[in-house]
C-alpha cells in the first residue's frame, strides 16, 4: 500500500462516507421501529437498511479491498438480498393485514378492504367461522 | 481516519441494535418481534460488512449472505405460520 | 418423460446466471473455471427441472442501465425520506392501501414490478390479484386522494420502465400508444 497517491485518500474518504451513511440507515430503521405506530409502517422502515444500507456497506468493502474480483461476489450478495427482501416483506405484510394488525384509523384510503370483505363473506357462508379475536 | 469511522459506526449500530431489542421486548405482537429480529440481523450483517471494510478482508462475506438468508427464512416461516393459524376469517 | 422441451435460447439467461454465480463464488473468472461452471450449470438445469420462466425473448440493455441507475437514486431518496418521516412525523404518519392495476398480465412482469416497488422504501405489496394483475400496495405517508393518484402513477411508471426493458412486443406497442395518446 503506497500512501503517496491522492487517489487513495479519495477512495478512503468515499468508503468512509458510505460506511457512516450505511450505519445511519440501520439507525434509521431502529428509529422507525420505535416511532411508527403500527406494524405496516414499521415494515417500511425495516426494509431500508437491508437494501440501501447493505449496498453502501458492500460498496465500501469493494472500495477498500481495491481488487476487481471482489465486485462480482459483492454484487451477488446484494442481488440475493434484493430477491429475498421483498418476499419476506410481502409475507409479513400480508400476515399483518390479515390478522388485523392494521390500524385502520391510520389509513387514508384502503382499496383492498372491499375485496377482502367480499372474499370473507364468501368464506363465512361456506364454513361458520368462530370468533377468533386477535390475542397476540 | 478508519479508526474514527469505526468508532462512529460502532456507536450508530449499537444504538440501532438497542432500538431493535427494545422493539423485540415491547412489540405488541409476534409479527412486530419478528420484524425487529430481522432488523437486528440486518444490523449484525452491517457490522460484519464494516469489519471487512475496515480490516480489508473478505472472510465474513459468506456469513453476511448466510445471515440474510436466515433472516429471510425465519420471517417467511413465522409469517406463514401466523397466517395459517388465523386462516379462518375472524371478521364477518 | 413427457416434460416439455425447453429451447436452449429460453434457458440461456438461466445458464449464464448460474455460470456467473459459479465464477463469483470462486472469485475466479479464468476460462477453465467458467467452462467447468457451464458444464455444472447444464447439469443442474437438466436434473433439477423447474417450470421455465416465460421470458419475452427481448432484453434491452440500453434501457436497463438507466433504469437501474434511476432505481438506485429512487431507493436512496426514498430511504432518506422514510428516515425523515420516522424522526419528524413518527406516530402521526398516515398510510393507505392503494390498488394499482397493471398493464401486463405476465407473471414475470407482475413479480418484477412488485419487487421493484417493494424494494423502494415507503411502499410494500400486501396482496396480488393474479387474475386481474392488480397489486394492492401499502404506501407510507399518503394523506389524500391527490397523493394516491401520484403514487399510482409512480408505480405504473416503474412498470413502464420494466416493459421497455423486457416486455413483449405487444406490451411495448400498447405502452407506446398510451404515451402518444
Amino acid at each position: 500500500m503506497t500512501p503517496d497517491t491522492t487517489l487513495d485518500t479519495v477512495i478512503d474518504a468515499v468508503s468512509a462516507v458510505f460506511m457512516v451513511v450505511g450505519a445511519a440507515m440501520s439507525l434509521g430503521a431502529a428509529i422507525g421501529l420505535l416511532r411508527f405506530p403500527d406494524l405496516m409502517s414499521r415494515m417500511h422502515a425495516a426494509t431500508k437498511p437491508q437494501v440501501l444500507g447493505l449496498f453502501l456497506l458492500l460498496a465500501a468493502v469493494g472500495l477498500q479491498l481495491r481488487t476487481w474480483w471482489v465486485w462480482p461476489v459483492l454484487l451477488l450478495a446484494w442481488i440475493f438480498q434484493l430477491l429475498t427482501v421483498p418476499v419476506s416483506a410481502h409475507m409479513v405484510g400480508r400476515a399483518g393485514y390479515r390478522t388485523k394488525h392494521l390500524h385502520r384509523e391510520l389509513l387514508s384510503t384502503d382499496e383492498l378492504e372491499a375485496v377482502v370483505q367480499k372474499a370473507a363473506a364468501k368464506d363465512t357462508a361456506a364454513s361458520d367461522a368462530e370468533d377468533d379475536d386477535d390475542s397476540a | 481516519m478508519m479508526q474514527l469511522v469505526l468508532v462512529i459506526t460502532a456507536a450508530t449500530l449499537s444504538l440501532a441494535a438497542a432500538g431493535a431489542i427494545v422493539r423485540i421486548a415491547v412489540g405488541p405482537s409476534l409479527l412486530d418481534r419478528v420484524l425487529a429480529a430481522d432488523v437486528l440481523l440486518a444490523i449484525l450483517g452491517a457490522a460484519l460488512c464494516i469489519d471487512m471494510a475496515v480490516n480489508r478482508h473478505l472472510n465474513n462475506l459468506m456469513l453476511v449472505v448466510a445471515v440474510s438468508v436466515i433472516g429471510f427464512i425465519g420471517s417467511v416461516t413465522v409469517a406463514r405460520f401466523v397466517a395459517d393459524r388465523r386462516e379462518q376469517p375472524s371478521d364477518s | 418423460m413427457s416434460r416439455r422441451r425447453v429451447s436452449l435460447r429460453q434457458e440461456l439467461p438461466l445458464l449464464v446466471w448460474l455460470v456467473f454465480v459459479w465464477g463469483a463464488l470462486w472469485q475466479n473468472f479464468t476460462p477453465g473455471n467458467l467452462l467447468f461452471g457451464a458444464v455444472l450449470a447444464v447439469l443442474v438445469a437438466r436434473m433439477f427441472y423447474l417450470p421455465p420462466v416465460e421470458l419475452s425473448g427481448r432484453f434491452s440493455i440500453l434501457q436497463a442501465i438507466p433504469f437501474a441507475l434511476q432505481f438506485l437514486v429512487k431507493v436512496a431518496a426514498a430511504s432518506f425520506q422514510v428516515f425523515y418521516l420516522a424522526v419528524a412525523r413518527g406516530p402521526k404518519v398516515t398510510n393507505a392501501v392503494v390498488a394499482v392495476p397493471l398493464r401486463s398480465h405476465s407473471d414475470l412482469m407482475v413479480t418484477a414490478t412488485g419487487h421493484v416497488i417493494s424494494l423502494i422504501p415507503g411502499s410494500l405489496v400486501v396482496e396480488v390479484d393474479r387474475s386481474t394483475s392488480t397489486l394492492y400496495i401499502h404506501a407510507l405517508n399518503v394523506r389524500n386522494p391527490d397523493d394516491v393518484v401520484k403514487f399510482r402513477r409512480s408505480v405504473r411508471e416503474a412498470e413502464a420502465g420494466l416493459i421497455r426493458i423486457m416486455g413483449t412486443e405487444e406490451e411495448l406497442a400498447a405502452l407506446k400508444q398510451e404515451v402518444d395518446a
